[in-house]
């Protein structure tokens, strides 16, 4: 971390400066400064997020499964999982036995499940309903910022200068980790990264023309990410977890071995892609559910193994869930309310929230019984410890499951 | 009609610079108005003043495509009722349309690189990024090449033409749903649209105003088996509506008038035009002057650019490589100054996607966000990737092929950088002169003057931080 500490960007320090001159002149500034909750220390509490993107819109009924409802049944003849091949939770909802890898999760209490998470109106476009999730906007508003750009960006108070980066993309489009001043690295592997980053030596910051100055200090963070991950992965030993093969497996490798090299990172961005599922769905969806559960069991081996799965907090979350009824085609269109999975050392397991009910449908579609943005509330305040969001997340507050 | 305009401008306005045009000078003008800035075109220039070189680019820019568009485009099939397929057919259907829409963005880099009069394209992309359509919620890859004529087509026309044709457009009733909106179900996101981006601008407007404006465009919708405009009278809500003050039995039409008439969409237009022309700080006095002639002028488009390419804000020192770079002023221009053969035009669709400029499909309906935003730590890391693969020093990656075919094409490149730089004529060929060429101010690397001017001389130049910007 040495070395690092001259990085505060030349806009916090102008911020910085500007309030010093106010307070001298006495102007009230109560207010002005919000005090970031957790510990001094390691930048965001030395806490990683691991967003974990369900692309396609996953079938929120057929994960968390409502099998001692009839109307379950009903609307789905021939994909409804079978009551004996559900892995009961409570007297109502179980996991598709797919997921099996995760229940030891849930037995040692790591494992909570937000339920019914949407928005209202519903929009069934793939690229629409997942920019609203990446937003965290209202349905029928356009934002281009990430909601982690977001929150971070309205908390001036949370120290990210030791980060190597805010944001790390492992896998799919840079969505809740783009724009604003978040300091966001997409990369597939570490060491194509770092040979792409040599190239550029920083050059000063220091121009009168401030489109060169963004640039330039862009350059100095592309820098100052890949000294840090290259010193720490230098002397990083290596993982004795074997990942499952496939796409998600890899990425969440990549990421295990970033944290337990001790690179500091704030979010951490992974996705898994074939959850639009409209024909087929009944070969399909459990073989992702399977790769899912068994990528996040060795995810949580490596990290428990490195001693640092309480300081990791993962989260799915997708575009939308499907519709009740299932097509002609064996699978499901695109609907609304899906549950979505929080896991990690500090995690109190369970369930939270209601379970959309299946009688009391919209249209064919289930009513979202919780807003999405409680869950980025749970990272941001719960998580991270920022200040109750005033505007990026419209007043949600977080959901009580850490400890 | 223009040429008349021309003739009263050149008149009324004072020619404060009559002199010869710096190569400083002129390589600006070229490079806001047309990605690039070859030896040659800056030569050109050189004799004119300001005011004069400004007016040539300007009356020389077209309407048209120079480059033949796909085949596909020539007809309209309608399109089948995906609904009713069978998977398989449907999938079939999909891909069509997945290879056609990569034929399409591919078109128009070609276009832009080909286009003898660039400054057309520069003005066809800038409203693209105002009246945006995304080609993945249209679907019909035809609907979106045919907005793309009727934008080219008034780029340097008309405004309140142009507006017109755009809330009639296929596309575009496509896109903001404009064809499903009638009077028992009046959809807003046209009206909301209209108001916000391509007219008012936000705040200028309340959420009345939206809701009248939507009731006054119901029934503007399209014929499936035309791929047309067809207003659908039995879907017109023709009561009273009440907007910005006025009220009447309004259409569309009529909302159109009345928005035409209102100070702001002038104001607006002329506020985006500085940012793409200028610099990222409109000057709010400047921006009222040339509104104002912008009215005047009855939203002719061209004496409002030309009085904006004439400002004193535009040719000021400090405004000089103040703006950055979008991908495709990257892309094209490197492509264009060095006249690098492409043999895949395929791979410039990737590389913008890649540096966050889809062409035909903005990442949402405000468009590309463009300034500091198009710089990341990620797109940094892929211009610098891309450049180095189009000059030939890059890595495998980003091209196509394996490493020995990349290796092949790095070479001939390269050799062909070599070759630019040792052909230029005598009065380019100082390292002061070629840099002045390359890059907007002077580089970061301040080395790179020390060296003579060669082909390792313009692949330093492009890795400097300055060459990001315009």
């Amino acid at each position: 971390m040495i070395g690092q500490r001259n990085r505060v960007p030349d806009s916090a320090r102008r911020r910085f400066l500007r309030c010093g001159v106010a307070l001298a002149a006495g102007l009230p500034l109560a207010g002005l400064w919000p005090r970031p909750s957790h510990a001094a220390g390691a930048s965001l509490g030395g806490r990683v997020l691991v967003l974990l993107e369900l692309n396609g819109g996953n079938d929120g009924l057929n994960t968390v499964v409502p099998y001692d409802d009839r109307l379950y049944d009903r609307a789905r003849p021939s994909l409804a999982v079978p009551r004996d091949r559900v892995l009961q939770l409570d007297e109502r909802l179980g996991l598709n036995a797919a997921l099996e890898p995760l229940m030891p999760l849930w037995r040692d209490g790591e494992l909570a499940i937000a339920l019914g998470l949407g928005y209202q109106p519903p929009n069934r476009s793939h690229f629409r309903s997942i920019e609203i999730w990446n937003t965290a906007s209202d349905s029928d508003e356009v934002l281009h910022d990430g909601w982690v750009a977001r929150v971070l960006g309205e908390a001036p108070g949370p120290d990210r200068d030791d980060l190597a980066a805010d944001g790390l993309v492992l896998g799919g489009v840079t969505g809740p980790l783009a724009g604003g001043r978040l300091r966001t690295v997409v990369m597939r592997e570490p060491e194509r990264f770092l040979r792409q980053a040599a190239k550029m030596t920083p050059m000063g910051t220091a121009a009168a023309n401030p489109a060169l100055s963004h640039v330039l200090r862009v350059r100095e963070e592309i820098h100052a990410s890949a000294s840090v991950m290259e010193s720490r992965l230098q002397r990083a030993p290596a993982l004795d977890t074997r990942f499952p093969q496939g796409p998600l497996g890899r990425q969440l490798a990549v990421a295990a071995r970033l944290i337990a090299a001790g690179v500091p990172l704030g979010a951490i961005k992974v996705s898994q892609t074939g959850y639009d599922t409209h024909a087929q769905q009944a070969g399909r969806h459990p073989r992702l559910l399977e790769q899912l559960a068994a990528s996040l069991a060795a995810f949580r081996e490596a990290l428990v193994g490195a001693g640092l799965w309480d300081r990791v907090l993962v989260m799915t979350y997708a575009e939308f869930g499907r519709r009740v009824a299932e097509n002609a085609s064996n699978g499901t269109d695109h609907g609304t309310a899906a549950p979505h999975f929080i896991l990690g050392g500090r995690v109190r397991g369970g369930l939270y929230g209601m379970p959309p009910a299946l009688g009391d449908l919209d249209g064919g579609d289930l009513r979202p019984t919780m807003d999405f943005r409680r869950l980025y509330a749970t990272a941001a305040q719960g998580w991270w410890g920022l200040p109750p969001s005033r505007e990026a997340l419209a007043g949600q507050r977080p959901l009580p499951c850490l400890s | 009609m223009r040429l008349a305009v021309f003739v009263t401008l050149l008149l009324i306005f004072p020619v404060t610079h009559a002199g010869a045009l710096a190569p400083d000078d002129a390589r600006h003008l070229l490079a806001r108005t047309g990605f690039a800035a070859a030896p040659a075109d800056v030569d050109a220039l050189g004799p004119l003043g300001r005011t004069e070189a400004a007016a040539r680019l300007i009356e020389a820019a077209g309407a048209q495509a120079s480059v033949a568009p796909p085949e596909w485009t020539r007809a309209w099939r309608p399109p089948p009722r995906l609904g009713d397929m069978e998977p398989e057919a449907r999938k079939a259907v999909m891909r069509a349309w997945r290879e056609q829409g990569r034929d399409l963005k591919a078109w128009w880099y070609l276009e832009m690189i080909a286009s003898p009069t660039p400054l057309t394209e520069v003005m066809t992309l800038f409203w693209h990024n105002h009246f945006t359509s995304q080609l993945r919620k249209v679907k019909a890859p035809y609907l979106m090449y045919r907005q793309n004529v009727v934008l080219r087509r008034h780029a340097l026309g008309n405004f309140s033409e142009m507006l017109r044709a755009v809330a009639r457009d296929p596309a575009m009733l496509v896109y903001l749903d404009g064809a499903r909106n009638r009077d028992t179900a009046p959809n807003e996101n046209f009206a909301r649209e209209l108001l916000e981006l391509f007219t008012l601008g936000e705040g200028h407007y309340s959420e009345t105003d939206i809701k009248e404006t939507a009731r006054a465009f119901t029934g503007w919708s399209l014929e499936r088996g035309t791929g047309e405009f067809r207003f659908r009278r039995a879907w017109h809500d023709g009561g009273e509506k009440s907007l910005l003050g006025h009220r009447g039995r309004f259409g569309g039409g009529e909302v159109l008038d009345i928005l035409l008439a209102h100070p702001r969409t002038a104001e607006h237009v002329t506020e985006k035009l500085w940012r793409a022309f200028v610099s990222d700080q409109p000057e709010p006095q400047e921006v009222a002057r040339l509104a104002q002639l912008f009215r005047d002028f009855d939203y002719e488009i061209r004496p409002l650019l030309f009085a904006l390419l004439t400002s004193e804000a535009f040719w000021r020192v400090e405004n000089r490589g103040r703006l950055i770079k979008s991908p495709t002023d990257l892309i094209v221009g490197t492509v264009r100054q060095f006249d690098i053969p492409i043999e895949r035009p395929v791979v410039l669709v990737r590389l913008g996607r890649r540096l966050g400029q889809d062409l035909f499909d903005p990442p949402n309906v405000k468009g590309w966000p463009g300034g500091e935003a198009w710089i990341t730590a990620d797109s940094l890391i892929g211009r610098q990737t891309m450049l180095q693969f189009l000059t030939g020093a890059g890595e495998p990656g980003m091209g196509p092929g394996d490493g020995r075919a990349m290796a092949r094409r790095s070479k001939m490149v390269a050799a062909l950088i070599d070759r630019w730089a040792a052909g230029l004529p005598e009065h380019w060929s100082s390292a002061q002169s070629l840099t002045g060429l390359l890059v907007p101010v002077a580089p970061v690397d301040a080395a790179v003057l020390d060296r003579d001017a060669s082909g390792a001389l313009v692949r330093r130049l492009l890795m400097d931080p300055v060459y990001q910007l315009k």
